[in-house]
């Protein structure tokens, strides 16, 4: 029997696809680590994403509450495990402000400086693993290259290269190596001319600009309700960097420091530096912008150690020697956050006086910045997931703890 | 604008639903009663001096002492705290605001003391709340979306309550 091809209501039928339900994850490369996401797809366009979590959930939390704070600085490491500097940071500096300890200047500056060289190695992380996203392979072995540089001089410091435990409670484990300065000032020196190369690679390459510009558009307001931080919340505009707003226990690190933050302001970012245009069709607050801030604060970064390297030198007295705490904590409760890599990064720590915390808490950067995920990722290409979900630039074990 | 200026508004405001306070604590909190947190939050967000637009934590702490020795020692009742740290982009200051929660809704052991979800105020309590959830056991009223988040649907029980037990086993995998 002949079908009648002019029958509209036929036709219909026949070209209409159904909605689907596709697991994205949890081991699919562009997701990060171990994320899942179930989309609902109708042919090429994604209506709705729901991210489920949870797949390296530790209980780092109930850890900590039979731990000493010094004995849990380990299992910050692993919670964003490609700035473990920064984490360390961050629980040594509650720890502080419940003892009410000030650090010695010079710790200080020895703090600026490795912070500042783990936010550049985890930059490069993340730049490198959203070019693989966008099946772009070169750029990960480039900022690899890089990076590894960067974890030789990490392990000349504390002997790891992953899970440093260096920063701690009281200052750090022990003071820089003889010689380490000028092997930091040397590789400052050759890796401030390859960032050039980052920005042709990607930056302004135009397929990336294609996949990149005017994706996963997030307006400011939609960034401060859902709680996003960092580059991500930065990228859209808004004008917030703890390291100049944050508590003052955090921002007296900076002191003195001359810094901008990285944000569009009246319409053009700082320039301080010779930085590569804004390409016509990137709006504020898209996956372009967040990438670029990201680059951009890692030409921050550099100037941050050179004058972190300057006063370190300069400043006399102790490197901060850690507290020993086998004495009992203060009754009381602490929360700081930080401005780690992905974002504002909060511990919070109860104690009811003896020498193990009642409760602790982590407030993860990238928890809630993937959170905003769901409403990003609405009618919108499956190709584009990647791109969204790479510019949120998430790590898995900081979300599930 | 400061600690007491916000506790002096809620308290012209709330009367006293506003159940405590204290302003010299290292991070000063206020403590207001469950059945007002959603009206408390929605002004201290919409308070132009206060501005509190950003959500930066939710949180809770269960206070019990499962030895008895030591529980005959403690200064608190057995009580559930949930903590909410906010924070204003606009003038960078933050404050603490808590709830005070039976650990069971009525005493009975095994039902979750109830709050009202802030969702409707911050969107980022999502999360948060189902992690709150999860992680201490509150059921949070309203919220659009209660599930686990961090451990699988099918887990029983909630891992941060001083009171929990690890299982034997989960999905034929030995626990302990």
């Amino acid at each position: 029997m002949a079908t009648q091809t002019d029958d509209s209501q036929i036709i219909e039928i026949d070209v209409r696809t159904d909605e689907m339900l596709v697991n994205m994850g949890p081991q699919h490369p562009s997701t990060h680590g171990v994320l899942r996401l179930v989309l609902r797809t109708d042919g090429e366009i994604v209506s709705e994403v729901t991210p489920h979590i949870g797949y390296l959930h530790r209980c780092a939390e109930k850890i900590g509450e039979n731990l000493t704070p010094r004995q849990w600085v380990p299992y910050t490491d692993r919670m964003d495990y490609l700035a473990g500097m920064n984490m360390n940071l961050g629980w040594a500096l509650v720890v502080e402000k419940l003892l009410d300890y000030d650090l010695p200047e010079k710790a200080r500056h020895l703090r600026v400086i490795i912070a500042e060289l783990g936010r550049i190695a985890s930059h490069l992380v993340g730049m490198g693993t959203f070019g693989l996203d966008l099946g772009s392979f070169s750029p990960f072995l480039y900022a690899f290259r890089e990076r590894e540089k960067i974890l030789d001089l990490f392990e000349e410091v504390c002997g790891a290269r992953l899970t440093y435990s260096y920063l701690t409670v009281g200052g750090a484990t022990s003071d820089l190596p003889g010689g380490w300065l000028q092997k930091c000032e040397a590789f400052l020196e050759q890796f401030e001319p390859v960032i050039a190369e980052y920005h042709a690679l990607l930056t302004t390459n135009s397929i990336f600009v294609k996949r990149t510009a005017g994706i996963g558009t997030m307006s400011p307001e939609l960034a401060i309700a859902y709680g996003c931080s960092g580059p991500v919340l930065r990228g859209s505009g808004i004008d917030q960097d703890l390291r100049r707003d944050g508590e003052e226990r955090y921002t007296e690190m900076y002191d003195g420091y001359a810094f901008e933050v990285i944000v569009e302001k009246d319409g053009h970012y700082p320039r301080d530096h010779d930085y590569p245009a804004v390409p016509r069709e990137a709006e504020l607050g898209d996956s372009w912008h967040r990438f670029y801030v990201r680059m951009l604060e890692v030409m921050q970064a550099i100037d941050l150690i050179r004058q972190g390297i300057d006063r370190y030198s300069t400043s006399s007295g102790s490197w901060g020697e850690p507290i020993k705490l086998n004495q009992r904590l203060p009754a009381g409760e602490a929360y700081l956050e930080t401005e780690a890599p992905r974002g504002q990064m909060g511990f919070y720590l109860v104690s009811d006086g003896s020498a193990i915390p009642w409760r602790v808490r982590a407030r993860s950067s990238c928890f809630c910045n993937l959170s905003v995920a769901e409403v990003l990722c609405r009618n919108i290409l499956i190709a584009d997931i990647p791109a969204i979900v790479g510019s949120l630039d998430v790590v898995m074990g900081e979300i599930d703890r | 604008m400061s600690g007491p200026s916000f506790l002096d508004g809620l308290k012209a405001k709330f009367g006293d639903q506003v159940t405590g306070s204290n302003l010299e604590a290292i991070d000063p909190w206020i403590e207001v009663s469950p059945a007002v947190i959603v009206e408390v939050c929605r002004y201290l967000k919409e308070e132009p001096g206060a501005a509190f637009d950003y959500l930066n934590c939710v949180t809770a702490v269960d206070y019990f002492e499962p030895d008895e020795k030591k529980a005959a020692k403690t200064k608190w009742e057995p009580h559930l705290e949930v903590v909410y740290h906010l924070w204003s982009v606009q003038h960078k200051h933050s404050l603490v605001v808590k709830v005070m929660l039976p650990r069971w809704q009525d005493d009975v052991e095994g039902q979750l003391p109830e709050v009202s979800s802030v969702v409707e105020v911050w969107p980022a309590a999502d999360w948060h709340e189902r992690e709150v959830y999860d992680l201490c056991g509150v059921r949070f009223l309203k919220h659009p979306n209660l599930r686990r988040i961090l451990c699988p649907e099918d887990w029983v029980g909630h891992p941060l309550r001083k009171d929990y037990e690890m299982p034997l086993e989960y999905q034929g995998i030995r626990g302990r």
